[in-house]
C-alpha cells in the first residue's frame, strides 16, 4: 500500500527510496505536513528545505495534496487490520458444552427472528392494503388515478385520488417552503451561531415541538392561529394576479392556514437532521474558510452549506414524508369542499388530504366495497410516502460511506 | 484557487460586512420564530385547560351524559382508555424492538439486517393512518372483528417500534467492545453476555427509549378514529366491542361542540364541551411532555454516552 501511495506522487525521481518500515514513520509524518499546509506561516520555507534534503521525503513536500492523499488510505488500512469484532470472541472461546449452544442459539433465532418480523410486517402491510383495495378499484367506475370525483355511497362505485393527490402535495408544498429555509436558520444557530452554553436548550426547545400531539396541533391551528392568519392571507390575495392566492371565501380553514401548522409540526424533524449535519462539517473546511479571510456567513456558505446539502435534502424530504401522512391536524383545520366543486390551484382553499379524507369518514366504514376504496387511497398514501422516505434514507446512507 | 482570488480581491469590503450581519440576524431570527408558536399553543392550552384541570372530579368522574350545556365532568373514562391502550401496546413493541435492536448491533450482518434496518427506516415514515388501515384491514375485513381498543393499541405498535429499535441500536452500539470481550474471555457465552453485560450496561438509554416511544403514541389520534368508536362513559375493558374513550378521542369528539352557545330557548351560554376539550388537551400535554421530561432525565444517568 505505502509503495502505491508514493509511487502517485512522485514527479519523475523514483519512488524505491522510501524503506520498508517507514509505514510507521509515515502515518506520523502525514498529519504533521498537514498541520504545516493548513498554517503556513513565513518560516515555512525553511522546514520545506530541511525536509527536502532527505531523498523521499522531497517528493512528498513537493506535492502536499497527494501527502494528505496517501496518508489518510494509509490509516483505513491500519484500521481495517484490526476491527474489533464483537461476535468472533464467542466462537473462539465459547464453551463447548452442549446446553450453552442451544442459548445462543436460540437467542440468536430470536433476535434474527423480530428482525425478519419487521420485514415481513411492512410487506404484510403492503399486501394487505393492496388486497382489500384491488377489489373495490376493479369495481370503480371512473378512472382511480385521474378522476376527482368521490362517490362511494351508491351502489355503483365512482372515485378517483386526483383532488387528494393534489391537495396533499400542495398542503405539504407550503409546508415545506415555510419549514425549510427556518429549520436551516435554526440548525445554523444551534451549530455555528449560539453560544456553547446556550446551543443545548436551543435545541431541547425545538425538540419539544415534535413533543406536542398532533391533535393539539389541530385544535389550535383552527381555533387560535387561523383568525390570525387571515390578515396574511387578505394581503396574499391582494398580491394578486397569481391562481396560487385567489380568494376562494374560505377564510379558516385553507390550505395555507394547514401548511402553516403542518410547518410547525415538520420544523423539529428538519432542524435535527439539520443540526446533525452541520455538525459534522470537517473542521479543515471551516478552517480553511476562516483562513481565506471570510466572514461567518461566507464561511457557512462555503464550507457547511456545500457540505451538508445531501442531509439537509433527505431531512427535508423525512420532514416531507411526515406532512403527506398527518392525519389529524389537517383534518381539524382544512374545511371540507363538495364533490363537484370546480378545481382551483389557490392555496386560500379548502379540500381533503389522503389521510383527512380517510379519517373524515371512518365512521363510515361499514361494507367491504366501500371501506376498500379509503383503503385503496391509503395503499397511495402508503407508496408516497414510502418513496419519499426511501430515496430520503437513500442519501443520507450515501452520505454515511463518505464520512 | 478560484475561490482564494474570489475572497481577498472581493470589491466592497462594507458588502461583505452588510451580508454577513444580515445573516446573523436572519438565523438569529429563525430561532425566534420557532419559539413562536411553542410558546403562543403551551400558553393557550395551559390558559384555556387550567381550570377544568384543578376543578374537583377531573381525574375521578368521566363526562358521562352531560352536553355543551351541563358543567362538570372529568376525563377518567379517557385516561383509562388511553392508559389501557398505551400499556398494551408497549407489551408487545418493547419486547420485539429490544430484540430488533439487538439483533442489528449484535448479530446483524448480512441482507437480513440490511433489510432490517431499511425497513425499520421505513416503518418510522409509516403514517399512523395507514398503520391503523392495515390493522382495520386485517382484523375487521378480513378476521370480520369489531372494532375495540386492543386493535388501537395493534396499530400503535407499528408506531412505536421504530422509536424504540432507534434508541436501543444507539445505545448498544455506545457500549464498549471491551466489556464483551472481557466477558467472552471469561468463557460466557454471546447471549448470556449481551442479557447480562450488554443490555444492563445500556439499560438506562433503552428505558430513554421505550418512555419517548410511549410519548410518541399516547397522543397518536387516527388510529382511534379508525379502529374504535368514543364514548364519555368508562369502560375499563380493552377488549370489550364498540366503544372505548381515550384523551385524543376526548379532544376530537368535543370539536363537533366548539359552535354551539346557545341554551334551549336560545340565550348564549357557556360552552363547557370547550372547557373540557382543553381540560383534556393539557391532560394530554402533561403526560406526553411528562414522559419526554423523564426521558432527558433519566438519559442523563446513562453509563454509556
Amino acid at each position: 500500500m505505502t509503495g502505491e501511495g508514493t509511487g502517485e506522487d512522485q514527479s519523475g525521481q523514483p519512488a524505491a527510496p522510501l524503506p520498508p518500515p517507514s509505514i510507521g514513520g509515515e502515518s506520523v509524518d502525514g498529519p504533521r505536513h498537514r498541520r504545516d499546509d493548513e498554517d503556513p506561516r513565513p518560516d515555512d520555507a525553511q522546514t520545506d528545505v530541511e525536509i527536502a534534503e532527505n531523498g523521499a521525503q522531497l517528493q512528498r513536500a513537493g506535492a502536499p495534496p497527494s501527502v494528505v492523499g496517501s496518508a489518510e488510505p494509509l490509516a483505513v488500512t491500519i484500521l481495517d487490520e484490526a476491527p474489533p469484532v464483537s461476535g468472533a470472541g464467542s466462537i473462539a472461546l465459547g464453551t463447548p458444552g452442549k446446553k450453552v449452544r442451544i442459548g445462543d442459539r436460540i437467542f440468536h433465532g430470536l433476535a434474527a427472528g423480530s428482525g425478519g418480523f419487521i420485514v415481513i410486517l411492512i410487506g404484510l402491510v403492503a399486501a394487505f392494503l393492496i388486497a382489500k383495495a384491488v377489489p373495490s378499484i376493479a369495481d370503480d367506475k371512473s378512472n382511480f388515478l385521474f378522476s376527482r370525483t368521490w362517490d362511494v355511497d351508491g351502489a355503483t362505485l365512482r372515485f378517483g385520488i386526483l383532488d387528494m393527490l393534489w391537495v396533499t402535495v400542495l398542503i405539504s408544498l407550503v409546508a415545506m417552503v415555510i419549514a425549510v429555509p427556518i429549520a436551516i436558520g435554526i440548525a445554523l444557530f444551534i451549530t455555528h451561531y449560539a453560544p456553547k452554553r446556550l446551543a443545548k436548550p436551543v435545541a431541547y426547545i425545538v425538540d419539544l415541538l415534535a413533543a406536542i400531539p398532533s391533535i393539539i396541533y389541530g385544535i389550535w391551528g383552527i381555533i387560535v392561529l387561523a383568525p390570525k392568519l387571515e390578515p396574511v392571507q387578505r394581503v396574499l390575495y391582494h398580491l394578486g394576479g397569481f391562481h396560487l392566492f385567489k380568494d376562494e371565501n374560505v377564510s379558516l380553514g385553507t390550505i395555507f392556514n394547514g401548511g402553516v401548522v403542518l410547518a410547525i409540526m415538520i420544523l423539529p424533524i428538519v432542524t435535527a437532521i439539520g443540526r446533525d449535519v452541520f455538525e459534522r462539517t470537517p473542521t479543515q473546511n471551516i478552517e480553511a474558510a476562516w483562513a481565506l479571510g471570510a466572514t461567518r456567513w461566507e464561511m457557512i456558505r462555503l464550507a457547511v452549506l456545500p457540505y451538508g446539502r445531501p442531509g439537509l435534502i433527505s431531512g427535508s424530504m423525512l420532514g416531507l414524508g411526515r406532512a403527506l401522512g398527518e392525519t389529524i391536524a389537517v383534518m381539524l383545520i382544512l374545511s371540507k369542499r363538495g364533490n363537484g366543486a370546480p378545481f382551483s390551484f389557490s392555496i386560500f382553499n379548502g379540500g381533503e388530504t389522503f389521510a383527512s379524507k380517510i379519517a373524515n369518514n371512518a365512521a363510515e366504514f361499514n361494507d367491504p366495497k366501500r371501506t376498500g376504496a379509503f383503503i385503496a387511497a391509503g395503499l397511495v398514501l402508503f407508496v408516497l410516502t414510502f418513496a419519499v422516505n426511501a430515496a430520503a434514507r437513500s442519501v443520507v446512507s450515501r452520505r454515511k460511506e463518505f464520512s | 484557487m478560484t475561490t482564494i482570488t474570489a475572497l481577498s480581491a472581493a470589491p466592497g469590503h462594507g458588502l461583505r460586512k452588510v451580508k454577513n450581519n444580515v445573516a446573523t440576524v436572519l438565523v438569529t431570527l429563525a430561532f425566534g420564530v420557532a419559539l413562536i408558536p411553542l410558546v403562543w399553543l403551551l400558553w393557550t392550552v395551559i390558559s384555556k385547560g387550567y381550570h377544568a384541570l384543578t376543578r374537583n372530579g377531573w381525574f375521578t368522574e368521566d363526562v358521562g351524559t352531560r352536553t355543551f350545556r351541563n358543567p362538570g365532568g372529568g376525563a377518567l373514562h379517557a385516561i383509562i382508555g388511553t392508559l389501557e391502550q398505551v400499556a398494551l401496546c408497549s407489551v408487545i413493541s418493547v419486547p420485539i424492538a429490544l430484540m430488533v435492536g439487538i439483533y442489528l448491533v449484535e448479530y446483524g450482518r448480512g441482507p437480513l439486517a440490511k433489510a432490517t434496518t431499511f425497513m425499520v427506516d421505513i416503518l418510522s415514515g409509516v403514517p399512523s393512518i395507514v398503520a391503523a388501515l392495515f390493522i382495520y384491514a386485517v382484523f375487521i375485513t378480513t378476521f370480520h372483528g369489531q372494532r375495540s381498543g386492543w386493535l388501537v393499541s395493534l396499530a400503535l405498535v407499528l408506531l412505536m417500534i421504530p422509536v424504540i429499535v432507534r434508541t436501543t441500536e444507539e445505545m448498544l452500539k455506545l457500549v464498549p467492545n471491551e466489556l464483551r470481550e472481557a466477558s467472552y474471555a471469561l468463557g460466557v457465552p454471546k447471549w448470556k453476555t449481551i442479557a447480562r453485560i450488554v443490555v444492563p450496561t445500556a439499560l438506562t438509554g433503552i428505558i430513554t427509549g421505550i418512555v419517548l416511544g410511549i410519548a410518541r403514541v399516547a397522543g397518536e389520534t387516527a388510529p382511534l378514529l379508525i379502529l374504535v368508536g368514543y364514548t364519555d362513559n368508562t369502560n375499563g375493558n380493552l377488549f370489550s366491542d364498540g366503544f372505548q374513550g381515550s384523551l385524543p378521542g376526548m379532544i376530537n369528539a368535543q370539536v363537533s361542540n366548539i359552535g354551539n352557545s346557545r341554551s334551549f330557548t336560545g340565550q348564549p351560554i357557556h360552552n363547557y364541551a370547550v372547557d373540557r376539550m382543553w381540560g383534556a388537551a393539557l391532560t394530554l400535554i402533561i403526560i406526553v411532555m411528562g414522559l419526554n421530561l423523564i426521558a432527558r432525565f433519566l438519559g442523563r444517568f446513562s453509563k454509556v454516552s
